[in-house]
């Protein structure tokens, strides 16, 4: 029987992986995942090499000119692929450097745990040294001269993949002090987390690198002015230092055109759908796809079952509808919508799921990862659990959809520190808006019994 | 939940002694960082990594190494789900609550949980063979339902696979 054991372990084991196969990738249109193998395995530096590995780092070293890369990433708009789709380059272009300033630190927000969000795991177990590269390059851009990788704790073959790559990016000279022979110096650590989702916000993670409770701070001073033990520091998210490499080597004209006229946001994206679908998975595609492109590619719905909203990038995303599948997903047709383009990997929700059970699931994911800083957000969002839970039981009182509403509201941008809160209110306002008769069912008492109290939240 | 387990439990007549070894391996993660608090969260770690959880009187310890409060210390103990501060069995199974295992089989595969180890959230079997806890997203959503037991990632599970997944882990 123990003979059997490991096989059978092996059979249910996680692997990420792209459902595309190496004859649909190539380095002209496919940036991100051209070099990746049919078998999944990693891509390691000798066979990178030979794949044009570390040829932009070869290339902006020779010309020696960090601000032009910068230049390039701005005029190739690469925006943010965490989520908020901020311009990478106009990000760099922000950092202090020069005069007295001292050189800061490029830091890799790898802490992937956005539900729904499988993206940048792929990345690092299957092609680290892209990663490497891109951050070298960052490094370049921005003055770094130490760089890390925020790695959640719980991915654990990353973290093996990660350091193998970088002690083999080091002992070939790619990372160290002069680096192939330019004399600019940068090396890499792997930081790994130990759980909470807020380690993602860009300041709570610079908290917790310094070894703290993963508060946010105050912005401003933002990272590039003060970061990481009060240094510029950069934080950019996997996907995105991963299209670096590609912006220098090609060009910003290049990379514009990989979207065609889909959208003006340039380049590719690793969109995937998870939820009830045939195939759940990642492809990388053009920038601007549509949902109905990629749920094709998913294979429609798992057992014919009715799409009856999606989120398009993770929790802290709006709910859109079937109607918008046909949108070409990109960061400002999706705003426009009322949601985000968030992380660009879709979960779909069933007609026969309750959209009240959902979000009661959504809010409790948010009250328990809230960090406690700000009132609206330590407060605010277990009550809302409280009142979902109830809906969810028809044990509503009359007046808790519009308190659900208020709380959705005192919730929003710019009444806490950082978005944790605004993510957490805009599933819960969309769902509202779409589909409020699915709340209103819930409704089972007249305003002012009590409800039952106190049900406990967070159960941990 | 749990109930709480008693100061005396907690903390051996003894103390705690940092094992030289773990002394060590914290020394060395100092030298990526610019001051030694940013070592905590790897400290914290390095101890659970030998005693499965972080005991109150190895905050101290940590923290006289570290060269920083017990304070610092103690405020990131009990701020990172990662870093148990009662013990825990040994095999930690992490279940996956977020939205896309919500949507394929969470609510079964939890239940089919509790009802194979016998124990809830934060409950750890008689045998000390494993404690439950939920999880954020595990990042293996194309793999929905999900879930972790200690350093191996698992999915889709079904509740039928729970078994001969569990035997894995005597």
């Amino acid at each position: 029987m123990s003979q059997s054991i490991p096989s059978q372990r092996q059979s249910t084991q996680y692997r990420s992986r792209l459902l595309q196969p190496e004859t649909e990738r190539s380095a002209d249109t496919h940036p991100l995942t051209w070099r990746l193998r049919d078998d999944g395995e990693a891509v390691w530096l000798d066979e990178y090499l030979r794949k044009d590995g570390y040829q932009s780092v070869r290339k902006a070293l020779n010309e020696g000119d960090p601000q032009a890369v910068i230049a390039n990433m701005k005029e190739a708009n690469v925006r943010g692929r965490g989520g908020a789709g901020f311009s990478a380059g106009l990000k760099w272009s922000l950092t202090l450097q020069g005069g007295d300033m001292p050189r800061g630190y490029l830091i890799c927000n790898a802490d992937e745990m956005e539900p729904g969000t499988f993206k940048d795991r792929l990345l690092m177990e299957q092609q680290p040294h892209l990663l490497i590269e891109g951050m070298i390059l960052g490094a370049y851009a921005n003055n770094s001269f130490y760089g890390y990788i925020f790695l959640r704790g719980e991915y654990v073959e990353s973290a093996r993949v990660l350091n193998r790559a970088i002690d083999e990016a080091r002992e070939a000279g790619w990372l160290g002090p002069d680096i192939n022979g330019s004399g600019f110096d940068f090396d890499i650590a792997v930081h790994t987390g130990a759980g909470r989702y807020i380690c993602g916000e860009e300041t709570a993670l610079i908290n917790s690198l310094e070894g703290k409770r993963a508060n946010p701070r105050a912005k401003p001073p933002f990272p590039g002015q003060s970061g990481a033990w009060g240094k510029p520091s950069v934080v950019n998210n996997v996907e995105t230092l991963c299209n670096v490499p590609a912006v220098i080597l090609n060009g910003a004209d290049w990379y514009q055109g990989l979207s065609g006229d889909r959208t003006k946001d340039g380049g590719t994206k690793l969109y995937g759908v998870s939820g009830p679908v045939e195939k759940p998975g990642l492809w990388e595609l053009p920038m601007g796809t549509t949902g109905a492109e990629i749920l094709e590619r998913a294979g429609g719905m798992r057992d014919n079952r009715q799409l009856k909203a999606w989120l398009p990038g993770g929790a802290s995303t709006g709910f859109l509808l079937p109607e918008h599948l046909d949108l070409p997903l990109d960061f400002d047709t999706v705003g426009k919508e009322g949601s985000r383009l968030g992380t660009g990997l879709l979960t779909v929700v069933p007609q026969e799921m309750s959209m009240v059970a959902l979000m009661r699931n959504l809010e409790e994911f948010f009250a328990r990862e809230s960090c406690g800083w700000c009132t609206p957000c330590r407060d605010g969002l277990p009550w809302t659990v409280k009142l979902l839970q109830a809906l969810e039981h028809g044990q509503g009182e009359e007046g808790d959809i519009e308190l659900l509403d208020k709380l959705a509201a005192d919730c929003g941008p710019g009444l806490t520190f950082c978005a944790h809160a605004p993510g957490a209110a805009m599933p819960l306002e969309t769902a509202l808006r779409h589909f409020r008769h699915e709340f209103e069912q819930g409704v089972g008492k007249p305003r002012g019994e009590a409800h039952e109290d106190p049900i406990p939240v967070g159960q941990v | 939940m749990a109930e709480p387990v008693s100061t005396s439990t907690l903390i051996g007549s003894d103390g705690f002694e940092l094992h030289p070894a773990d002394e060590t391996a914290i020394l060395e993660q100092l030298k990526h960082y610019e001051q030694p608090q940013a070592a905590c969260i790897d400290a914290l770690k390095i101890v659970q990594r030998r005693h499965g959880w972080v005991p109150d009187d190895a905050i101290p310890a940590i923290a006289r190494v570290l060269g920083i409060g017990p304070g610092a210390v103690e405020g990131v103990a009990t701020f990172y789900s990662l870093i148990f501060r009662q013990p825990v069995g040994r095999h930690v199974v992490l279940v996956c609550d977020s939205s896309s295992c919500f949507l394929t089989g969470f609510d079964e595969l939890k239940q089919a949980l509790v009802n194979e180890l016998g124990v809830d959230y934060g409950g750890t079997t008689s045998d000390n063979r494993f404690t439950l806890l939920p999880v954020c997203c595990l990042g293996a959503c194309d793999g929905a339902p999900a879930l972790m037991i200690d350093n191996d990632t698992y999915g889709p599970v079904t509740p039928d696979d729970l078994p001969r997944l569990l035997e894995g882990y005597p």
